[in-house]
């Protein structure tokens, strides 16, 4: 009825072939783990942005995630709108969506003290996550099949399914973007401006608070652009679904150097790759927990993480 | 000014959760909660009406609700009976609340539910001292009504038990599909995935097959590539897959993407439209499940269930759920017109001594641990249809 395997376990085959048979499923592991670590890293970057000019982490961020996927889900089901003007809708609503979050919870707190801000942060996590189940319910949604109909496509004998490309160049293509908005653009120089130094910036002549705003908006538009882009790939949504895609992203923010652009990148597709070949060897089980193990001994051992340097704190 | 709209948030947070709150308790039907028991007979209802698994609550309601119309035309001694329903959010502590709920406020004779047999296992201890029977629909572990050598003697279930689910599944696998090695999935958190899975294994293997790899999963996980790679790398003829729809559908369509052609194999716990949603129609074909019910019998019983059940929802084809949910109402309604009171001893009695009620879901008949014996179908998937395959029995 279906075809016999003719090596079922490669232990057993000669060496050539068990080696190629190795490699391919390694490589195919990498690919997974890069899939997911550019989602990771999407995410991450909000964080980053927003640590570094602000130094708030914003936990918030995994449910603006989240809020982007259903704006997506919703563009898609209700609206009949293709892939790309989804994406679009969804990162341009998120950014409004994150601007509102700064302008109501946390500008008035900018002069507060740090853990006041991290715990409004956490309230405001829970708000949305609940007021979303409030709102529709705590039931999952699946994102519809073949919205972007890509073939998979083998090389070596692996299968790399169209729509986890899609997923790289999607995240590769906003983050070159990025890179250009913060070093070549007058909002950019703004954000480093105020990221360096806020009253300096100020005396500058800066509009402080506009900038922060731009820069929870971009946070935010790449956390509604993860959103539809995990929905396309993984298909199921629901509230919920921002936590841990949010504390990875954390994580992955620490790994490269919280407040560095290019470290959250590279800590979200290092993380997505760990955790990949964590799986490989059979401890998937553990994979969450490897994670978190991740994020302890970069703070014992590299707190700055990987791209950081060590810089003594202001007094 | 900044306190203020500090304040404001918190308030308007207060609001939200007052709001939500408020909505629970007018869910659970309010006005007739105290004594006056003299007109209406009050079963609680513990479902997943909400949360991960909340297909199932809802079309166990759904059953539910067109059983008692049934049995309220003629009624049970001249008393009609009322469903109390509470919505435990797929979430065991809920399950807990809701069980305390519905017997000491709302003062109900018996429970239905939950759905799930973690959320059952839940309930048993307020059962158990409250001596209020409860009877869960659809939860098929084997330690629920029977665990340690020890009889839950308020615990019944409608279904039957997960280790007949894991021998039929491993019978299919080795005589039909002739599949000489093959893999099991888990989730890791589910008592219902662990328990099929090990019977599963053990007469698969007693049958001369070969399980080449054992992977495990978390319930909320997103991304099983990892895991399906390795299975891949065995190249297996057969995949168990005993776990909820909520994650199989994820793991079916990751596993067609990757190139996993194998026939993948599960039991009721797939049993959702949604699964077809979130897996894709191309992608089950191939797909088999053990079941409780098939709307494709052809036996009579069935076939008038399935037409009223029409009749009532819009055209709807009843599923698994809607049949258990259904048949848990007659079973109940059975025991409580055969102990002539509503008195919980009398009723747990009259449940235990079941023998021969003609259900939609077969023929029923408790054994000594509480556990129905009935017959199963094996369902495949064709195009994103359920088609029936055949019928096993005891």
């Amino acid at each position: 009825m279906f075809p016999i395997p003719i090596f079922r376990d490669w232990e057993f085959i000669p060496i050539s072939n068990g080696g190629s048979a190795f490699m391919e499923q390694l490589i195919q592991q990498l690919v997974n783990g890069i899939s997911l670590g550019s989602i990771y890293a999407l995410i991450a970057l909000g964080y980053t942005m927003v640590y570094g000019i602000v130094k708030l982490i914003n936990f918030a961020h995994g449910d603006v995630f989240m809020v982007g996927a259903f704006i997506g889900f919703y563009s898609i089901t209700v609206f009949h709108l293709g892939f790309f003007p989804a994406l679009l809708i969804s990162m341009a609503a998120c950014a409004i969506f994150g601007v509102l979050i700064e302008r109501i919870a946390y500008k008035p707190l900018r002069n507060a003290t740090r853990i006041a801000a991290l715990i409004t942060a956490i309230g405001v996590s829970l708000f949305i996550e609940y007021g979303t189940i409030y709102i529709r319910g705590a039931q999952p949604e699946a994102y519809p099949n073949g919205i972007v109909p890509l073939k998979s496509i083998e090389i070596l004998g692996v299968k790399i399914s169209g729509q986890s490309l899609l997923i790289l160049a999607v995240s590769i293509f906003l983050m070159i973007l990025l890179q250009f908005i913060v070093h070549k653009t007058k909002i950019g120089k703004a954000m480093r401006a105020v990221s360096h130094d806020q009253d300096a910036a100020k005396l500058m002549g800066i509009n402080v608070n506009n900038t922060i705003s731009a820069t929870f908006a971009i946070g935010s538009a790449l956390a509604g652009a993860a959103g539809v882009v995990f929905g396309m790939y993984y298909t199921k949504i629901e509230p919920l679904m921002g936590i841990i895609p949010g504390l990875k992203a954390f994580v992955a923010a620490v790994l490269g150097g919280i407040g560095i652009l290019p470290g959250a990148m590279a800590g979200g597709l290092l993380l997505g790759v760990i955790e990949a070949l964590v799986s490989a060897a059979g401890f998937s089980l553990w994979r969450d927990g490897v994670a978190f193990v991740v994020l302890i001994l970069i703070l014992i051992f590299r707190p700055a993480g990987l791209f950081g340097k060590n810089v003594r704190e202001k007094v | 000014m900044r306190k203020k709209k500090v304040a404001g948030i918190f308030a308007s947070l207060m609001l939200a959760a007052g709001v939500m709150a408020g909505c629970n308790s007018s869910t659970s039907g309010g006005g007739d909660k105290d004594g006056d028991k003299g007109g209406d007979i009050l079963i609680g209802a513990n479902l997943e009406l909400s949360g991960g698994v909340a297909s199932y609550g809802q079309s166990i309601k759904e059953g539910i609700d067109l059983a008692l119309e049934e049995i309220n035309k003629e009624g049970i001694d001249g008393k009609k009976l009322k469903l109390v329903p509470f919505d435990n959010k797929s979430d065991a502590p809920e399950a807990i609340n809701g069980a305390t709920k519905l017997i000491s406020q709302d003062k109900v004779v018996a429970i239905i539910g939950a759905a799930t047999s973690g959320n059952t296992k839940a309930q048993i201890e307020i059962a158990q001292s409250n001596k209020v029977p409860i009877l869960t629909p659809t939860g098929t572990a084997d330690d629920v009504t029977f665990k340690d050598g020890k009889l839950n003697d308020y615990v019944f279930r409608t279904c039957f038990i997960d280790p007949f689910q894991g021998t039929v599944a491993a019978n299919f696998a080795a005589k039909e599909l002739k599949a000489k090695t093959a893999a099991i999935f888990i989730d890791s958190a589910s008592d219902y995935s662990k328990g099929l899975a090990a019977s599963f294994k053990e007469l698969f293997t007693k049958e001369g097959g070969k399980i080449v790899k054992e992977e495990a999963y978390v319930a909320k996980d997103t991304d099983f590539n990892a895991q399906l790679t390795n299975i891949k790398g065995k190249n297996p003829d057969f995949i168990f897959i005993p776990g909820y729809y909520e994650e199989v559908g994820l793991i079916v369509k990751q596993a067609r993407e990757l190139g996993i052609a194998a026939p993948m194999m599960g039991a009721d716990g797939w049993d959702s439209p949604k699964l077809i949603e979130l897996a894709g129609k191309d992608a089950l074909n191939n797909t088999f499940i053990t079941n409780h019910y098939s709307s494709g019998d052809n036996d009579p019983k069935v076939q008038e269930f399935v037409k009223a059940f029409k009749a009532k929802y819009k055209d709807k084809s009843p599923d698994a759920f809607n049949a258990l949910g259904y048949d848990s109402a007659y079973f109940i309604a059975d025991a409580i017109k055969r102990a002539g009171s509503t008195d919980t001893e009398k009723i747990q009695k009259a449940l235990a001594e079941t023998d021969g009620l003609e259900l939609v879901t077969g023929k029923m008949k408790l054994d000594d641990k509480h556990n129905p014996i009935k017959s199963a179908v094996i369902l495949e998937y064709k195009n994103g249809e359920q088609s029936f395959k055949t019928k096993v029995n005891p």
